[in-house]
């Protein structure tokens, strides 16, 4: 435990330290992509409770992601430009979804949650897609990131670092929380046992259905400040292969495993970044994926409970 | 305390429970027995409420309660344990407990307070423990326990959920006389406040226990009343029994 927290406020520093760091040795550069590594994290994280405790696996939460991401686009485009007003509204927005997508999923259980999930998913793609008002196919950019007030300019790499740092770590607080509470002692229990916990008195389906919920409005959140980062919203981070990112993202980093979403969010984007540069590869670098499925591969036959679990052998 | 009546149900063409009517009274044991595929499981699936009803009603406790939900009718005081063990594997045995009280304890939407730090909820985890004879291995996890503890917490899971009346399904299960001993002492104790209906293959437990016993065969009910009436019931002879076993 105190080894534990040691970890926990090293790692803090260093994320404090580091947009200093960076500028200092002249890798500006690295800041946003810092950012969006945390930006990940958040939306990893998010999945991570819906699959690795409450033992749902969702293959659709790009929707939630997605849907937060639109719904900060689309207020933008008309003239909302307010941070504090965006991006609840992208976290309100997610958490419909996931009601609507919940409410109707978690009937069914294993293959055909997935596929249902999946398939959801996919509808709202194809709305984005042909929704030609925002951009369609094409996407849209944003004239700037929300405002925040309090005179910080989110234009400003470092502020924005230090913003999605702090939603971040509230993000994992909360979640840290929600894992401990009664609630998060029902979900897990409702993963290893579901008939049993109905059997001991538990409305099961309400609680997947609130873990649901909750789950997607942190994507929601995750998406909200995506389309922030990069001043672009496109149907692509609805796509089902967003979902697949963040799931191998899941399982790289431990399903189940608190620091399960952080760690394998930094280490997926950190290969990606590495791999698909022409400096590991050279002319390969187009096949970037390839190393990345065998990583994958080795992971889950040689360390199923994925990077933090292959660290600490206790359940988190 | 429960009435059932006209119970039935289905699988397609077979027949699980036909036109069950029982009736369990308060304080008692009642025992169900019958062979292999008489429709028992299902029976105390039915009653329970993790599997709907074709046709019949249930009263638990003046209530009806056919179309509640299973978490209804435990929140009513009704629970069951199962013939195969289905405990939470993973958790310790304190906190398998602990989570069967905390079912019957306040919300637990609580999202915020760590629920280890629930002093009442240890405490009660704890006495359950000592009751069902694992006060010593409350701290294994439960995958880690002998089959004959694993049994005392399978049926440690229903008590904790504080009910007033348990199906217990087959809790001698697969155990040796040594567990059984301590099985049928830990129904003894709990009888004093709790009805149970306790569907059993071993015929030295349901006798030393039962108040009354009824027999089910092919999902049809054919006897219901003091051990002494079953037993010289010749149709249960016939249909069950046979004449050695019940000599």
């Amino acid at each position: 435990m105190a080894r534990h927290r040691t970890l926990v406020v090293g790692a803090l520093l260093v994320a404090l330290a580091l947009p200093f760091v960076l500028s200092a040795t002249g890798h500006d550069f690295q800041i946003v992509f810092a950012a969006r590594i945390m930006i990940y994290a958040i939306a990893a994280a998010s999945l991570n409770l819906a699959i690795g405790y409450g033992g749902m696996i969702s293959f659709g939460h790009a929707a939630f992601f997605g849907g937060g991401a639109y719904m900060v686009g689309i207020l933008a485009a008309e003239g909302v430009g307010s941070a504090w007003l965006a991006w609840p509204a992208g976290v309100a927005v997610a958490a419909l979804a996931a009601l609507l997508v919940g409410a109707l999923s978690l009937a069914t259980r294993g293959v055909y949650f997935i596929m249902i999930t999946l398939a959801f998913a996919q509808m709202f793609y194809y709305v984005f897609v042909s929704l030609e008002a925002y951009g369609g196919d094409d996407g849209m950019s944003l004239a700037q990131r929300s405002g925040l007030g309090f005179g910080l300019d989110p234009s400003d790499d470092i502020t924005w670092y230090y913003v999605v740092l702090v939603l971040l770590v509230a993000v994992l607080y909360l979640l840290h929380r929600l894992i401990h509470s009664r609630f998060g002692r029902v979900i897990v229990a409702i993963r290893e046992n579901e008939s049993r916990a109905e059997a001991i008195g538990f409305p099961v389906y309400r609680y997947k259905l609130t873990c649901f919920v909750i789950s997607g409005a942190i994507a929601g959140l995750a998406g909200a400040l995506v389309a922030n980062h990069a001043n672009y919203v496109s149907p692509s981070l609805l796509h089902w292969m967003q979902s697949g990112t963040l799931m191998i993202m899941v399982i790289l980093g431990g399903v189940g495993r608190f620091w399960g979403g952080p760690i394998g969010a930094f280490v997926m984007l950190a290969l990606e970044e590495t791999l698909s540069g022409s400096g590991v590869l050279g002319a390969y670098s187009v096949h970037w994926q390839l190393p990345v499925g065998i990583i994958l591969l080795a992971i889950v036959m040689y360390a199923p409970q994925g990077i933090a679990g292959a660290f600490r052998g206790r359940n988190a | 305390m429960l009435e059932v009546s006209k119970l039935c149900k289905r699988f397609g063409g077979v027949v699980a429970t036909d036109d069950v009517t029982l009736h369990v009274a308060k304080g008692e044991v009642h025992a169900l027995i019958g062979p292999n595929g008489a429709g028992k499981t299902t029976l105390i699936a039915q009653i329970s409420g993790s599997l709907p009803s074709d046709a019949g009603r249930i009263v638990f406790d003046g209530a009806d309660v056919t179309d509640a939900t299973q978490h209804e009718r435990v929140c009513l005081g009704l629970a069951r344990s199962y013939q195969v063990t289905s405990v939470f594997k993973r958790f310790t045995v304190l906190d398998n407990l602990a989570l069967a009280a905390q079912a019957r304890s306040g919300s637990s939407f609580s999202f915020w307070r760590p629920v280890a730090a629930e002093r009442a909820l240890i405490d009660e985890a704890r006495a359950f423990a000592a009751e069902i004879g694992l006060a010593r291995k409350e701290r294994f996890v439960a995958a880690t326990l002998a089959h004959g503890e694993q049994r005392a917490l399978e049926v440690g899971l229903a008590l904790a959920t504080r009910p007033k009346f348990m199906l217990l399904d087959e809790p001698m299960a697969g155990m040796g006389p040594e567990d059984s001993q301590r099985m049928i002492e830990l129904i003894e104790r709990i009888r004093a406040r709790v009805t149970v209906l306790l569907v059993e293959h071993d015929m030295d437990a349901v006798f030393r226990l039962a108040d009354r016993i009824s027999v089910l065969v092919s999902g049809r009910l054919i006897a219901s009343g003091a051990p002494a009436e079953v037993r010289a019931n010749e149709e249960v002879k016939r249909a069950y029994l046979g004449d050695e076993v019940l000599a």
